[in-house]
């Protein structure tokens, strides 16, 4: 059971807890951003183990690249600085509320999968980028294929527009 | 590597971080912040559709990756332009200022 690969998969699911944990943590969100670039990293690291190499390089290159680019690029942009530590008075309540709301979410979810069936993994499992094409340029996702591009044209104007100076 | 336990212990990794995510969009006031948070419970989503994905066998949750990070990319794009507009107009980034977006 303890092949090198479950070896693998527990040391970088306990990286990315320990970083997800330093992204919510963090006072400064200059860490934070730091920290969420090395849990989507060691995520894609869990997707390769899980046999999904497409989505594993996938996450390297649009999320911890492109997107966490932009993310510090507003940080730095806007020159942010650490939230203070003395937060108002009406936040407990809502720190309450998220703490009690995780908590809840983390226990149902432990309940479904304590009575869930156990699945086994299908054998000749293969998601190289050539079957994953296959699929996703095929009758019903091809389609929703050409509406991404519309999307994103849509978000390109609309993030031109939203950061105009005269707004 | 036996797959079956990987896919529960990487389910319950999903639901970790799905939770880490819930309370970070609670506790944080940096907008910022709480809009890293989201994308931290959207990567938690990815990883279980990866887990079922090789738990069943198909394709077809890879290809719902594929589109929840397209969504996220344009969704990070337009809400970074607006955390902009709204610094410019306010000159904070703390979320209890922003109560513009209400109706």
């Amino acid at each position: 059971m303890t092949t090198p690969d479950a070896v693998l998969f527990y040391v970088f699911a306990a990286v990315t807890l320990a970083s997800a944990l330093v992204v919510v943590g963090q006072r400064n969100p200059m860490y934070s951003a730091f920290a969420l670039i090395v849990t989507l990293c060691s995520l894609s690291a869990i997707f390769g183990l899980l046999g999904s190499p497409f989505i594993a390089v996938l996450q390297v290159i649009v999320y911890a690249g492109a997107i966490m680019v932009l993310f510090l690029f507003v940080l730095m942009l806007l020159n942010v600085k650490a939230e203070d530590a003395a937060e108002g008075s009406g936040s407990g309540i809502l720190k309450g509320v998220g703490v009690a709301l995780a908590a809840m979410l983390v226990v149902q979810v432990g309940i479904v999968l304590q009575h869930a069936g156990r699945g086994m993994a299908a054998s000749g499992f293969d998601a190289s980028a050539r079957r994953v094409a296959h699929v996703l340029f095929s009758a019903p996702y091809v389609y929703v294929f050409e509406a991404t591009s519309v999307l994103i044209l849509t978000a390109l104007v609309g993030a031109v527009a939203l950061a105009k100076k005269e707004l | 590597m036996t797959p079956s336990v990987v896919i529960e212990h990487a389910l319950l990794l999903s639901l970790a971080l799905f939770a880490i995510g819930v309370a970070g969009v609670f506790l944080r006031r940096n907008v910022i912040t709480v809009f890293m948070c989201v994308e931290l419970m959207l990567n938690a989503v990815n990883l279980s559709f990866v887990a079922f994905s090789r738990s069943l066998g198909t394709l077809d949750p890879q290809i719902l990756v594929f589109f929840v990070m397209t969504v996220a990319a344009a969704e990070a794009a337009v809400g970074l332009a607006i955390i902009l507009a709204l610094q410019r107009h306010k000159d904070t980034l703390d979320v209890d200022a922003f109560s513009v977006l209400k109706w």
